[in-house]
């Protein structure tokens, strides 16, 4: 077998290209996600029935459902159900949206429900209205024990990107399979596509560690 | 005048009645200590009082407002009733300056500066000066315990309630809590107090009530209950905590 590394150096701009399209998915996805998530976790947790079970519903379709399958569904259902016509980038863009926006929910529940009742009871019984107890006590508090799970959901976000490929967005993954239909150097192209992969994951879970170390879980 | 008024007032879980009928005047400047077996209502007869369990039945005034009468003035009657949790539930992010600096911030609307130097004559009133800058989890039980005090009373409440405040901690840091208890007594403060420090009901109580089964089965002067032999429930019942 005969391998020739400099292929990557060739299609390097192409595949950053492809990595700043990835990047691009992710953090909107994920800014979305984390205001859809931080919004049907506060139903999920303090809600009444109705909320609650729109939440819990929407969290439960969504968790019981294939990624792949919600993309399909958002570009070629819903053109013919609505037909409401999105282009591939914006599909993939709600998809992640609505797909770490449910887990985030989860995520945003449990630490909510983490922090002692105690602690909220202390507040309400000083007498500050129950917002302020969300906004000054309990979710300062919850905060803390979010971020872990919130970094692994952001770093399962950012791979499931590379499954957009069904809907031809080209991010990185996608520009790796064009670039191999052309010139076949299979070795070299996926090489230094997972490397890629590896150094935003890595850069993500580095971050999230500093942010950690920051702030004590009390 | 009664700063606190149960009228016929019930508390029910679902089917369970936990207060049952209950009609009871605090005056101002009372301590009455809460005495009873567990799963009586003592925690949920005080945890009335301010609103963290709402009654189901009759109603219930501090200082001439209704329990019932909505959030806001719930709101202000929390304020007129501060609460000592047995577990104490300071907030763990915060010093105990800023634990102490919270309410009168966030809920009377002071300015961080003067709630902040507020808390710090209230420290030095539970002997915690010194620990101004220390976190909950730096400090011993009994030292979390009275800054858990002095946030109370930071909102300037006229009723203190107290919900097993030494009973989470090791018998040498009793003492300490109890002391500025029985300072807060002698300064005139009403208070409500459940414990099972028969000492302190003796000395620093001007009232004493035995609970049963959601009901006030005994209420009356500690001296002459402690002394007297009225109830053989309540005997048997001393017996216990001794
Ligand atoms: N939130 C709740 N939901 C359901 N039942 C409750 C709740 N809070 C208290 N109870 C029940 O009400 C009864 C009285 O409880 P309460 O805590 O007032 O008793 P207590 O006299 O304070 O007992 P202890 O000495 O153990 O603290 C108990 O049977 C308890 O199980
Ligand atoms: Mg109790």
């Amino acid at each position: 077998m005969n391998t020739d590394w400099s292929v990557i150096a060739t299609f390097m701009p192409q595949l950053l290209n492809g990595a700043k399209m990835t990047l691009f998915i992710t953090l909107v996805g994920l800014s979305g996600g984390m205001v859809v998530g931080a919004i049907a976790g506060l139903m999920r947790t303090y809600g009444n029935w109705l909320l609650n079970y729109t939440a819990m519903i929407y969290i439960e379709v969504i968790r019981g459902t294939p990624i792949v399958v919600q993309v399909m569904f958002l570009y070629f259902a819903l053109p013919v159900l609505a037909s409401i016509r999105i282009d591939p980038l914006t599909a993939a863009m709600i998809a992640i949206i609505v797909n770490a926006g449910a887990y985030i929910a989860e995520i945003v529940r449990g630490s909510l429900q983490s922090i002692s009742r105690g602690l909220a009871e202390a507040g309400l019984a000083l007498g500050l209205p129950r917002w302020k107890v969300l906004v000054h006590i309990v979710g300062p508090l919850a905060f803390r024990r979010l971020i872990p799970p919130l970094g692994n959901q952001f770093i399962i976000s950012l791979k499931d990107t590379s499954l957009f490929i069904v809907i031809g967005v080209s991010e990185l993954t996608r520009t790796g399979q064009e670039i191999m239909a052309a010139n076949f150097r299979a070795v070299e192209i996926w090489s230094a596509i997972a490397v890629m992969y590896l150094i935003m994951t890595g850069s993500l879970t580095l971050m999230l560690r500093y942010i950690e170390r920051r702030m004590k879980i009390l | 005048m009664s700063i606190i008024e149960f009228k016929n007032v019930s508390k029910h879980f679902g089917a369970l009645k936990v207060l049952d009928e209950v009609d009871l005047n605090i005056d101002q400047g009372e301590v009455v200590v809460l005495i009873g077996p567990s799963g009586s209502g003592k925690s949920t007869l005080l945890r009335c009082i301010n609103g963290l369990e709402m009654i189901t039945g009759g109603d219930l005034l501090v200082d001439d407002i209704s329990v019932l009468a909505g959030y806001a003035k719930l709101r202000e009657i929390r304020q007129e009733a501060g609460m000592v949790f047995q577990q104490f539930n300071l907030f763990p992010q915060l010093t105990a300056l800023d634990n102490v600096a919270f309410g009168p911030k966030h809920v009377r609307g002071q300015s961080t500066h003067e709630a902040r130097a507020q808390a710090l004559a209230l420290l030095d009133k539970v002997g915690l000066k010194d620990r101004a800058d220390h976190f909950p989890n730096e400090l011993s039980g009994g030292q979390q315990q009275r800054v858990a005090i002095a946030r109370a009373l930071a909102v300037k409440p006229k009723v203190m309630l107290f919900d097993e405040p030494t009973s989470a901690l090791d018998p040498e840091l009793k003492q300490e809590v109890l002391n500025v208890m029985r300072n807060l007594a002698e300064e005139g403060m009403t208070m409500v107090v459940v414990t099972h420090e028969m000492s302190f009901a003796k000395h620093v109580g001007s009232r004493l009530i035995f609970m049963e089964n959601g009901k006030i089965a005994v209420d009356g002067h500690p001296h002459e209950i402690l002394a007297g032999d009225s109830n053989p429930r309540l005997k048997d019942f001393l017996r216990h905590v001794h």
